[in-house]
């Protein structure tokens, strides 16, 4: 592919060429980190100076007034993260155990793709998907239809991360459990599961960290709500749908309040994010065999 | 123990296989599930207005006329913008990442780009209202339009409002920029040594081995994950909505306001007046889901032929 | 021919017993029996025909050279065979006279009575040292005896295996921190502690030093008479020295079955001749 006659004398000017394009991408790596560093950095300016203790327990003041907060907003995110979990969670660690037991079989790569396109659908068509299936029969927005609307988007997440921390898992722990005489089921939850699970948490983590943000999908399932509500058929507000009422509001009272959500949101999203990636990892993660 | 029967069937073991083998069919069975739940409720739309949905830019909620034509053309014009900034750049930070990095450095930087990835886009929204908009409005189009003498051409041209298509498509840019720079990087990794070493036993420089043995070799994969990041751009839904100024117009200029499919649904379905508006709601839902579904299979195709050859 | 053969040597083999030293057993009736067993991964046909007894009590070797279906052979004894996809059985194995492959028979009842110890130690991870020797309790179900049976049942199990001196300080600690050898000595005792009437081991001392593996094999040696052993190994020394009987097996079937000192002395077959004296294998 390299012409050998040219090489000699051109040698320098490919050394500086390739010298130049070497710095490019260093450049491009620069470009890349620099938008995160500026958001950063604003959201701590516009802020850190509303996050105080109000912010996390006070209720969202009228339109006009200074101050408040989001408990409400906050209560409602924890609350829709923990129905998504309830959903997402059983689901997509038995779809990845099911996957990793069934490796190379038919059906099983049939899953593992559709788990992946599944993954790769817009949340608002999940969004939407949901009031058909969960609002629109009953007539009203609740919080229920919201965190099913995030369990969903959770499912392809958990499972596969499920079915790769599995796959870590040697086979000869799982001969020797069935050799002691455990059933299969006991081999996979005691012996199998139990091993994965430190790479498993990562993983929900992850998944969490990711729903934790989505506004999409709650736009029209839990809707959003002023007030106080912990009620599962009632529409109920999360952190994400609260930022973007105050950020397309015309009120600077509530822009001040958009920006400490967003920074509270973020803090939380990396908080998460850093957990499931310092978290111990599965002692079989180098892979014993 | 031997006092015990030999025989007998484990229930707990058909109980396991049956869960396991559910919560694995439930995946296939939501996609379905939802692709005819979406389909059933843009029918009516789809059945009143045919194929000039798709054509027709009239959409007015009194006059019960629906064309989707002005989000259909914003949803791609935004994406393809967004993959144009955005492609050299994923490019070049995994080719550093992989490549060129110095150990110290590859951690942080890699951590930092996968960290873009993490930012909610409401977030991103809160940051292109604030920051990026009124940025473009002061600043980059008049430098565009004027200083650099673009404002003749269709692209850059008009009064520069600040929420446009440009400034969703450079919002789109920085989302979609981890995915495809993680799926590049991945792939670039799958090259095997062998490649690499033989082009510089050939006297290639550094950049000669890039460029003659290791891109091409990744190429399909690199498409692969730009078209996985096209999957990103065309159904991101909040910041968009939040930057794009939302109007039903199809224009030339990149100055100028417009519309894509994932926030005309986000802006206008909880408000829609009545029946028709709503099922045209969900018949927007409906191309966007047909849309991304053959982009995404498309994708996870490409990246999945390169991990193979490289195995 | 080889497979007709098993029957013949037996009554020889009865008389032959009193010869290894250590040797309790004197009423060698056969515990498990194979007939006319084949095995398959998918077309492939890995032991072909073969029959043969397992005296109660007793240290049986199995030996050849690697792919010749001795691990096979062994797997199909407690239904480990049959957990590798694509794989089946054709043919039976009496255990105590009954067939372990007849319809409605369970894998986990015959898995209780025929321990298995592996060529990689393979302790959980996730378990004490204490928990990972009474693991086999879990599987009993209701029939598990109680916490402080187990701790007794432990620590029976783990001074059989010739471990108790060097863990009865750390039993709560995780079992991956002890040595190669140790974590093979206490899979041993995981698969003693619920007393199973036989004991399958695969090539058990492959992947240790031969520290460990000496002390593995006394262990072997002091089980003779309490648990019929049935031993896979590639090491015919280790067999020689292990073992009262032998069986030489090469490409899936049984060649010869013989006391084991006299299948290294004087084999019948030809072929166990010349992979004993190392002209293959």
């Amino acid at each position: 592919m390299m012409k050998a006659s040219v090489s000699r004398r051109s040698m320098r000017v490919r050394r500086a060429h390739s010298a130049a394009m070497i710095t490019l991408t260093l450049i491009a790596a620069l470009l890349a980190t620099l938008p995160l560093l500026l958001i950063l950095a604003l959201l701590l300016k516009q802020g850190a100076g509303a996050v105080n203790w109000a912010f996390f327990t006070a209720m969202p003041k009228p339109v006009g007034e200074a101050g408040g907060g989001m408990a409400n907003a906050m209560a409602g995110t924890v609350m829709l993260i923990g129905i998504a979990s309830l959903i997402g969670l059983p689901a997509g660690i038995g779809a990845g155990l099911y996957l990793a037991e069934h490796r190379g079989e038919r059906v099983a790569s049939i899953v593992r793709f559709l788990s992946d396109v599944l993954n790769g659908l817009p949340s608002i068509v999940i969004g939407i998907f949901a009031w058909q299936f969960l609002v629109r029969p009953v007539r009203h927005f609740s919080a229920l239809a919201g965190g099913i609307a995030l369990g969903v988007m959770m499912i392809p997440l958990v499972t596969r991360t499920t079915e790769e921390m599995v796959r870590l898992v040697p086979d000869a722990l799982r001969e020797a459990a069935l050799a002691l005489g455990f059933p299969r089921w006991r081999t996979s939850l005691t012996v199998v599961l139990r091993t994965a699970l430190p790479g498993i948490v990562t993983g929900a983590l992850v998944a969490v960290a990711r729903i934790a943000g989505e506004t999409a999908p709650l736009l029209f399932t839990a809707f959003g709500n002023q007030f106080w509500s912990t009620s599962l058929a009632q529409p109920v507000s999360a952190l994400p749908l609260q930022i973007f009422t105050y950020a397309i509001s015309p009120y600077d009272e509530w822009h001040v309040l958009a920006w400490a959500g967003a920074l509270v949101l973020l803090a939380l999203v990396l908080v998460i994010s850093l957990l499931a990636k310092f978290a111990t990892r599965s002692r079989f993660a180098r892979g014993s065999d | 123990m031997s006092s015990t029967p030999l025989h007998g069937a484990s229930v707990g073991d058909r109980i396991y296989r049956v869960a396991t083998t559910a919560f694995a069919l439930s995946i296939p069975l939501l996609l379905v599930l939802l692709s005819a739940e979406v389909a059933a409720a843009a029918w009516p739309a789809l059945k009143t207005f045919g194929f000039s949905f798709l054509t027709s830019s009239r959409w007015d909620a009194v006059a019960g006329e629906f064309g989707a034509a002005p989000a259909i053309y914003g949803t791609i014009v935004s994406s393809v913008l967004a993959l144009l900034v955005a492609t050299p750049l994923a490019i070049g930070v995994a080719i550093f990442l992989s490549e060129f990095a110095p150990s110290w450095l590859r951690q942080p930087v890699a951590f930092l780009v996968d960290l873009l990835a993490a930012i909610p886009s409401v977030v991103y929204g809160l940051w292109g209202i604030f920051v990026l908009v009124p940025l473009l409005r002061e600043h980059v189009m008049p430098l565009l339009a004027d200083r650099l003498h673009l404002g003749g051409t269709p692209f850059f041209s008009g009064p520069a409002y600040g929420p446009s298509m440009l400034a969703a498509g450079l919002i789109l840019a920085i989302m979609v920029l981890p995915y495809i720079s993680a799926v590049t990087r991945e792939v670039l990794m799958a090259v095997p040594r062998s490649q690499r070493e033989a082009a510089l036993a050939l006297g290639a420089t550094r950049w000669e081995m890039i460029r003659g043995a290791v891109l091409p070799y990744a190429s399909s994969g690199i498409l692969g994950g730009v078209i996985l990041g096209l999957g990103r751009a065309l159904g991101e839904t909040m910041a968009v909505t939040m930057v794009i100024g939302n109007r039903h117009e199809i224009s030339a200029s990149l100055f100028a306001p417009g519309y894509t499919m994932a926030s005309l649904i986000a802006n206008e379905f909880s408000e829609a007046t009545n029946d028709l508006h709503l099922s045209s709601l969900m018949a927007v839902g409906a191309v966007l889901l047909a849309v991304t579904l053959s982009v995404n299979v498309l994708a996870r195709w490409l990246v999945w032929r390169v991990q193979r050859q490289g195995r | 021919m080889a497979a007709t053969e098993p029957r013949a040597p037996l009554t020889s083999v009865r008389v032959g017993v009193a010869e290894p030293a250590g040797a309790t057993a004197t009423s060698a009736e056969p515990i498990v029996s194979v007939r006319a067993l084949d095995a398959y991964f998918g077309a492939h046909r890995a032991v072909r025909d073969a029959s043969l007894d397992f005296l109660d009590g007793h240290v049986t070797a199995i030996i050849g050279p690697s792919g010749c279906g001795k691990s096979t052979l062994l797997r199909c004894l407690n239904r480990m065979h049959e957990t590798v996809p694509t794989a089946r059985t054709e043919g039976e194995v009496l255990l105590e006279g009954k067939d372990i492959y007849t319809r409605g028979v369970n894998p986990i009842e015959v898995r209780k009575r025929i321990g298995m110890v592996f060529q990689r130690p393979t302790p959980f991870p996730t378990m004490s040292i204490r928990d990972n020797v009474v693991a086999g309790f879990r599987a009993a179900g209701r029939s598990a005896p109680s916490r402080r049976e187990q701790d007794g049942i432990a620590e029976w199990a783990l001074r059989r295996a010739a471990l108790w001196d060097e863990v009865k300080d750390r039993l709560s600690e995780s079992a991956t921190a002890l040595s190669g050898g140790q974590q093979q000595r206490l899979c041993i005792a995981r698969a003693l502690a619920t007393k199973p009437r036989v004991l399958l081991l695969d090539e058990p001392t492959a992947s240790l030093d031969p520290l460990s593996t000496q002390k593995v094999e006394e262990l072997v040696y002091e089980l003779r008479g309490d648990v019929t052993v049935v031993i896979v190994t590639h090491n015919m020394q280790q067999a020689a020295r292990v073992s009262d009987r032998t069986a030489f097996m090469l490409l899936g079937e049984l060649v010869e079955m013989a006391p084991t000192s006299r299948l290294f002395t004087s084999p019948a077959d030809e072929r166990t001749e010349a992979y004993i004296t190392g002209r293959f294998g």
